[in-house]
């Protein structure tokens, strides 16, 4: 253990009651390999409290029937109680209800966007959906580290439509080049689409300065916030950005639901994607046609359930405080760095310099796979994840096929980073790696 | 011995280490090349076998590639254990190893079948684990199918 060097470690800041907080998560109770659960995974999926499960419970065994529809009386309740839930939602990223369109997850939100836009491009919509018409020529930006669900989709719309696919390309220490970023976006680009926290490097990007850039040149923008939503207050109409999605099961809700945020005038200029029941006004048997957002991107049925669940999450969220959540999420980072780089052989990926962060850190064992890191860690009790997180381009750029992520979140202890490095301290030797 | 050290036995991190048949040989007689990858980890191996002009007896297995031990050791031990081997006999051999590896720790490796390889019996025990185990057995399957 670490404990002589204690004081000199950064410590979290000692207004989050981290023991009232785990005592909300029965599953950290778990033991594995006979040793107590250490879950550093929550960048790949989060623990749920009770709460959460709770309020699902309760929607099930009191409220249970089809929303939007029908007129008895827990048709009404339920009808009620799920969009209560996506004022809830919406209100947690700072918008009203009507901005707040439920999809499956953030991946669902992303090809969302891109189908729309390619049907759009298409003719499809109303006049106002000309705006996000492609045409050959035409630029779609990311970045060099998006996660593929905000890849392969614009790779996806940029192969139908003609329109080019460009990287903003990161830095070595894993931040952006925004020189580069200037260059790039320009008169022919039309959307930029960048995440706000990666999902390996754990660094918060300067979204706010991607958006001027965009703005300067009338490109849509479109947000990935999984990795932020349960980390960082946000203020998504604040920030200006046109489009954000996030993921439900990251931020300590159900699976199989999250968010898709518009701008109104974007939402309102937005051709549906998937099409069918709940989404239209008049029916004919040739044409139809639709409701306003944020109905009009909900066709058939909704994940009612697990919406409810999300509110009760981000109500979660609320109530410990996102400042706090922040201030103690930073300060187990900071503490992972210190602990991670002295151990010889270990290289943290995006280490850059006085950057913003989240509580997470990918790194490279020299000598080690991944995989067998993370066998090693596994057999101590500590989930962590292994492989290319789903951004294979970046590991790429890393020269690593595969790195190992450990991700806090708020349940997360100072002394269980400390397990975290002094288990990392350990693993080159057990595989025979000379240090 | 505990489930980590079974997984990890001695021999497989000496194979992961001194792989055996790295390199590809020439594309001469018959033969064929699998490129196989596993998607969770985007670890790769490129195998190739060569039969000898019989058309059905193993002439040699080489291979490249990168990945975690158990699957470089995995890989190195295949290609140690075909030679020789007619189509058939390999068929079998692969069958019987993906089924005791899928198997959770019910059946085990017999040494006199799989040799060095039978000491990937832990591995069945570590169900995240068994794809990197199979990668270069699935690439053989398809090499041979294809040769």
């Amino acid at each position: 253990m670490t404990s002589t060097t204690d004081t000199a470690l950064p410590t979290p800041a000692p207004t989050l009651d981290v023991a009232r907080i785990r005592a909300d998560f029965p599953i950290l109770g778990e033991q594995v390999n006979g040793r107590p659960l250490i879950y550093l995974d929550s960048a790949a999926t989060s623990q749920k409290p009770q709460q959460v499960l709770q309020a699902e419970y309760d929607f099930l065994t009191h409220a249970n029937a089809a929303v939007h529809r029908g007129a008895h009386t827990l048709a009404a309740d339920a009808t009620d109680l799920f969009e209560d839930a996506r004022t809830t939602v919406a209100g947690f990223v700072g918008a009203p209800a009507e901005q707040l369109v439920w999809v499956s997850g953030a991946t669902m939100g992303l090809n969302l966007l891109a189908y729309a836009f390619g049907n759009a491009t298409a003719g499809r919509g109303a006049p106002a959906s000309a705006r996000f018409a492609l045409k050959p020529g035409d630029e779609i930006v990311t970045t060099a580290i998006e996660h593929h669900a905000n890849l392969i989709p614009w790779q996806e719309l940029a192969a139908r439509t003609g329109a080019v696919l460009r990287h903003i390309p990161a830095h070595a220490d894993g931040t952006l080049d925004l020189d580069a970023a200037a260059s790039i976006i320009g008169p022919r680009t039309r959307v930029v689409a960048f995440t706000h926290v990666s999902n390996v490097l754990g660094i918060i990007n300067p979204v706010d300065q991607l958006i001027a850039l965009a703005r300067e040149v009338g490109a849509v923008t479109v947000m990935d916030a999984c990795q932020s939503a349960p980390h960082l207050p946000l203020d998504l109409p604040a920030l200006g950005v046109d489009f954000a999605v996030f993921s439900g099961h990251k931020m300590l809700g159900p699976y199989g639901v999250g968010g898709l945020y518009g701008r109104a005038e974007m939402l309102d200029a937005l051709p549906p994607f998937l099409t069918g029941g709940s989404m239209i006004t008049t029916v004919t048997l040739d044409t139809a046609e639709y409701l306003p957002a944020p109905q009009r991107f909900e066709a058939g049925t909704q994940p009612v359930g697990p919406a409810i669940g999300l509110a009760a999450a981000v109500r979660y969220l609320e109530d410990v405080g996102l400042d706090a959540i922040h201030a103690h999420e930073k300060a187990l980072a900071a503490r992972m760095r210190e602990g991670l780089a002295d151990i010889p052989g270990i290289r943290l990926l995006g280490d850059a310099e006085g950057s913003e962060r989240v509580g997470l850190w990918a790194f490279d064992v020299e000598g080690v796979h991944a995989h067998d890191a993370g066998q090693f860690l596994d057999d101590r009790g500590i989930a962590v994840r292994v492989g290319h997180h789903c951004a294979a381009p970046l590991h790429r750029q890393y020269g690593v096929t595969a790195s190992v992520r450990a991700s806090a979140a708020l349940y997360n202890t100072a002394d269980e980073i400390d397990e975290l490095v002094d288990a990392v301290r350990g693993i080159r030797a057990y595989f025979g790696v000379e240090s | 011995m505990s489930d980590l050290d079974t997984l990890y036995r001695e021999l497989i991190l000496d194979h992961s280490k001194h792989p055996q048949h790295f390199g590809l040989a020439d594309e001469d007689g018959v033969h064929a090349t699998s490129h196989q990858v596993n998607p969770t980890c985007g670890d790769e191996i490129t195998l190739r076998a060569r039969v000898e002009s019989d058309g059905d007896t193993i002439r040699d297995v080489t291979w490249e590639g990168s990945g975690c031990s158990i699957s470089q050791a995995s890989a190195s031990m295949l290609s140690d254990l075909a030679v020789g081997l007619t189509r058939t006999e390999a068929r079998e051999l692969i069958d019987g190893f993906r089924e005791a590896l899928r198997s959770r720790g019910q059946m085990e490796l017999d040494e006199d079948v799989y040799g060095d390889a039978a000491a990937l019996t832990g591995v069945s025990k570590f169900s995240a684990r068994v794809k990197c185990a199979m990668l270069a057995w699935v690439a053989l399957e398809d090499a041979l199918a294809r040769a």
